[in-house]
């Protein structure tokens, strides 16, 4: 169905290709889920079938891309809309209309389709993805999984023989995105529809693959195989593939029933043993203290009645679903909300009433978007900004940037950087003005798991130098590795409050992969069961 | 067999189609673009007030009303603090106040900072600024009913793609608002104060980035999405289209010019009627090179020609009425008389309250 013949793609001013060496073809019908640490090229090659690259993008295509017979050299993006349908990882930035009748029908209307052809596919569409109850609402009212549905739905409605999917759950809740999994893998069932998917979170998503093209690095080659094969030696994997790999599975599993019916000789060899126990918290004064507190966004309550103390040397995970007040609640650490009643209080400051300076020295927050923090030109005159705003010595943020960033050059744009390195010059930006709680906004959004393990270890270092922190997730898996708490969100409510293991375990849409396959034993993690299993070798 | 309805059905509660509600909307501005008696002028904003609030529907747009009243308020705002600080060209005798003059250099003559404030001043900048402040509000009336997006379904196909440049122009000044406030967000985290002019600037680059940056993914997801798609047609069509349409626009201009300088009276109307008509030639050829077809169109039934009429009724009797009756819709400022409701224009504008009767009830989301 997708023919790569010797593709490369060079950009611009770019001293090696994108992508270098892809000969390979997808075969009709099948999901293809696309794998690779950032900045391997992925994006390109989903652009490359979309026609985007090089049309839209510029830069050179060597080599040749078809899909369905059609050269993509030769076909704008616009006269592949018959054959390639494309979604984003943001939803809102894809659509043209505003209500999700007329999203449906846009594809449709370009191509000049017959209206009663056009009547009949939108009812075909909005019954296929559950989006008939909300055929009237406005887009930017729909929830983040009911969005990304109707974006998938209104490429659907070309009767699009190909499907290509950046990202398409990274943004969404564990709930949601299951719901947009769900829909695609009926597309392929019932439809026979090819689809083309990267994807960060292999956990969500590996069990569903047809076929896994793995990017290994830049210059390698590219690999397409079995699933299961192929994740034997991927670089990136997700934790049951890890968990099956320490305990020797073969072949290995791909998805959390699968390892559960393979599991039962370690859970026997796991009888009787317990995880190390998490640091447990000190119970000292709080860092900082949220009261009965309530916060409106607009005519909607964001937070009612929030009760939370963040410790020094505690990590805290904040959960819940997309909308369920986890942002508003950061916002209102930092001052960011007013609150409506109630208070909140960090080291003796009212956040919304203190001066910008002395509040950073308390608390500090790193955005969603890093981006939003960063505005220099250059790291090295950003890391002069972060010193000159919070007073330090001068060179004190380049530090932190060397310890959490080796070998990042001084004269990149910030807007250059990977994901990873971007989330950690801001991290370092905020820890200049050594505030002693640290906030951060859904940190692993586009990091892949090795900028993950590196994320990992700066958070456990600050908070082993008894610093707070928060971080809201939808990352169950991040969670239960970093978390001592978990708190989780749900309608502006604190509804679960305590150690991570009593709250996930649990809980089926929280649980990490570990969890739900050694359930109902408390492991939450893959370095968990493997030094347990070690110290069993070495009694 | 029948061949299925392509349109809505036009029975039960529906969407009005949203060249009705546009035409209203214009109609009640251009009514009030003749006069400016205050309370006519307030008369107006109350009946589209009182239209859109009996006749929106529950999406986001629908709030527009209040911002562009808002957006009214502050047109007036500044109108006035303008007359009172430069002064106004009307000469008054009725003296309110007297503010220290700012003494400016020779090369400034005609520009004046203080000075003498008058009645007439102050009452001429309030009616001039509220007329303003009501065409704003019509348009914000128009736009709570059908936003400017369906407005843009409704064009014909060779004007589309110019309609998605104007709507994405539009939708570009409630993103940008969204993104100063982020940034400004960011700025505080960073320590920085969000006050002040350096604050602003600072904001800027980021801002204009993330808009860029949107702008360029929004061509992009339009791109993949069939935006632009076009029938081959012949160069010959092509070349035709595009010299009637040139010559349609530059005939049309300047007739526009020969009836606005009033030396053009025998030859400006003909030349207006052709170019029109060559402008029109271009887009109907146009429309053949234009693939798209529309889903589920808006029909135009009996109540769209009863809230377009209403719109049209309301210009053309206040025209009418401008024209009898001057000094009903102008109240004089010299000599000072206190305005009153002319009671044949009040009428007038009443009829623009049709609409509150007429047009379907939107169909409610459930939520």
């Amino acid at each position: 169905m997708i023919t790569f013949e010797q593709v490369s793609v060079q950009y611009h001013g770019a001293e090696e290709p994108a992508l270098r060496g892809v000969d390979l073809t997808v075969p009709e019908g099948e999901l293809c889920l696309l794998v690779g640490p950032s900045g391997v090229g992925k994006s390109t090659l989903l652009g490359t079938v979309s026609g985007l690259v090089p049309h839209f993008t510029g830069g050179v295509l060597h080599g040749r891309v078809t899909v369905d017979g059609r050269d993509t050299r030769t076909h704008r993006p616009r006269e592949l809309t018959d054959v390639v349908g494309t979604v984003g990882q943001d939803p809102l930035a894809h659509f043209v209309t505003d209500t999700v009748e007329d999203e449906l029908a846009y594809g449709m209307e370009s191509l000049g389709l017959a209206p009663d052809v056009m009547r009949r596919r939108v009812e075909e569409t909005l019954d296929l993805l559950g989006l008939a109850e909300l055929r009237s609402r406005a887009l930017n009212s729909l929830s983040g999984g009911q969005q990304q549905r109707v974006a998938i739905g209104s490429v659907l409605t070309t009767h699009p023989r190909v499907l290509v999917l950046d990202e398409p759950t990274s943004a969404l809740d564990p709930g949601a995105a299951e719901e947009v999994l769900a829909v695609l893998q009926r597309l392929v069932h019932d439809l026979g529809t090819t689809v083309l998917m990267a994807e960060h979170r292999l956990e969500r998503v590996v069990q569903y693959a047809d076929q896994v093209l793995l990017l290994p690095g830049r210059g390698e080659p590219p690999v397409l195989g079995e699933p299961a094969e192929v994740m034997a030696h991927s670089p990136v994997h997700p934790p049951v593939v890890a968990l099956g790999r320490a305990a020797g599975w073969s072949p290995l599993p791909l998805s959390v029933r699968d390892a559960r019916r393979r599991a039962a000789p370690l859970r026997a060899r796991l009888e009787g043993r317990t995880p190390a126990a998490a640091t447990p918290s000190a119970p000292a004064e709080a860092a900082a203290a949220v009261d009965r507190l309530a916060v409106r966004r607009g005519p909607v309550p964001a937070l009612r009645g929030v009760r939370l103390d963040l410790h020094p040397g505690e990590i805290t995970a904040l959960m819940g679903r997309n909308g369920a007040g986890k942002s508003t609640l950061l916002g209102a650490l930092v001052g960011l909300h007013r609150p409506a009643s109630g208070s909140v209080r960090v080291g003796g400051l009212t956040p919304h009433q203190a001066r910008p300076k002395e509040l950073i020295r308390r608390i500090g927050l790193v955005p969603q978007d890093p981006r939003d923090l960063l505005y220099a030109e250059t790291v090295a005159a950003e890391c002069t900004a972060a010193d000159r705003d919070s007073g330090a010595e001068p060179g004190t943020c380049r530090a932190l940037v060397s310890r959490l960033l080796p070998g990042i050059d001084d004269a990149s744009h910030p807007r250059d950087l990977s994901e990873g390195q971007r989330l950690g010059l801001a991290l370092a930006v905020v820890l200049t003005a050594r505030p002693g709680v640290i906030l951060l906004d859904e940190p692993t959004r586009g990091l892949d798991y090795a900028a993950k393990g590196r994320l990992i270890e700066i958070l456990r270092d600050l908070a082993a130098d008894s610093h707070a922190v928060l971080l809201a997730t939808h990352d169950v898996e991040l969670a239960a590795e970093l978390a001592h708490r978990t708190v989780i969100l749900a309608e502006g409510e604190i509804v679960a409050d305590g150690p991570t293991p009593d709250v996930v375990v649990s809980s089926p849409a929280f649980a990490p992969q570990v969890a739900k396959i050694l359930a109902p034993a408390p492991w939450l993690t893959v370095p968990q069961v493997v030094a347990a299993l070690a110290a069993e070798e070495t009694p | 067999m029948p061949k299925p309805r392509t349109t809505r059905p036009a029975v039960g509660p529906r969407q009005l189609h949203p060249g009705a509600w546009w035409l209203w909307a214009l109609g009640l501005g251009a009514a009030a673009s003749r006069t400016t008696n205050p309370l006519l002028l307030l008369l107006i904003v109350a009946v589209a007030g009182y239209v859109v609030a009996t006749r929106r529907g529950d999406a986001p747009w629908s709030r527009s009303y209040g911002t562009f009243l808002r957006l009214g308020l502050m047109v007036l705002g500044i109108r006035l603090v303008f007359a009172l600080l430069l002064g106004s060209p009307v000469p008054g005798t009725h003296v309110l106040l007297t503010l220290p003059r700012l003494p400016l250099p020779d090369w400034a003559q005609g520009v004046r900072i203080g000075g003498r404030v008058t009645a007439e001043a102050l009452l001429f900048a309030l009616y001039d600024g509220l007329k303003l402040a009501t065409l704003l509000v019509c348009v914000g009336a128009a736009n709570a009913l059908a936003s400017p997006a369906r407005l843009l379904r409704a064009l014909p196909g060779a004007l589309y793609e110019a309609g998605v440049a104007a709507v994405v122009a539009m939708t570009f000044a409630p993103n940008l608002v969204a993104d100063v406030q982020r940034v400004r967000a960011a700025r505080r985290l960073r320590g920085g104060t969000d006050r002040g002019v350096r604050a602003v600037l600072g904001v800027g680059l980021p801002v204009l980035e993330s808009a860029l940056e949107r702008s360029v993914s929004l061509a992009a997801a339009m791109d993949t999405r069939g935006f632009g798609r076009t029938a081959t047609v012949a160069p010959r069509v092509a070349r035709t289209t595009a010299a009637l349409t040139l010559l349609g626009l530059l005939g049309v201009c300047v007739a526009a010019y020969g009836l606005l300088s009033a030396d053009g009276t025998g030859w400006a109307l003909p030349l207006l009627l052709l170019g029109l008509a060559s402008a029109a030639g271009g887009l109907l050829l146009g429309s053949r090179r234009a693939v798209r077809t529309r889903y589920r169109p808006d029909p135009w039934a009996l109540r769209e020609w009863s809230v377009a009429g209403s719109g049209v009724a309301v210009a053309g009797l206040m025209v009418w009425l401008s024209g009898r009756d001057p000094g009903a819709l102008t109240p004089s400022l010299i000599p000072l008389t206190a305005p009153r409701l002319p009671l044949l224009p009040a009428l007038c504008v009443l009829v623009g309250l049709l609409p509150a009767v007429t047009a379907p009830t939107p169909p409610r989301s459930s939520s």
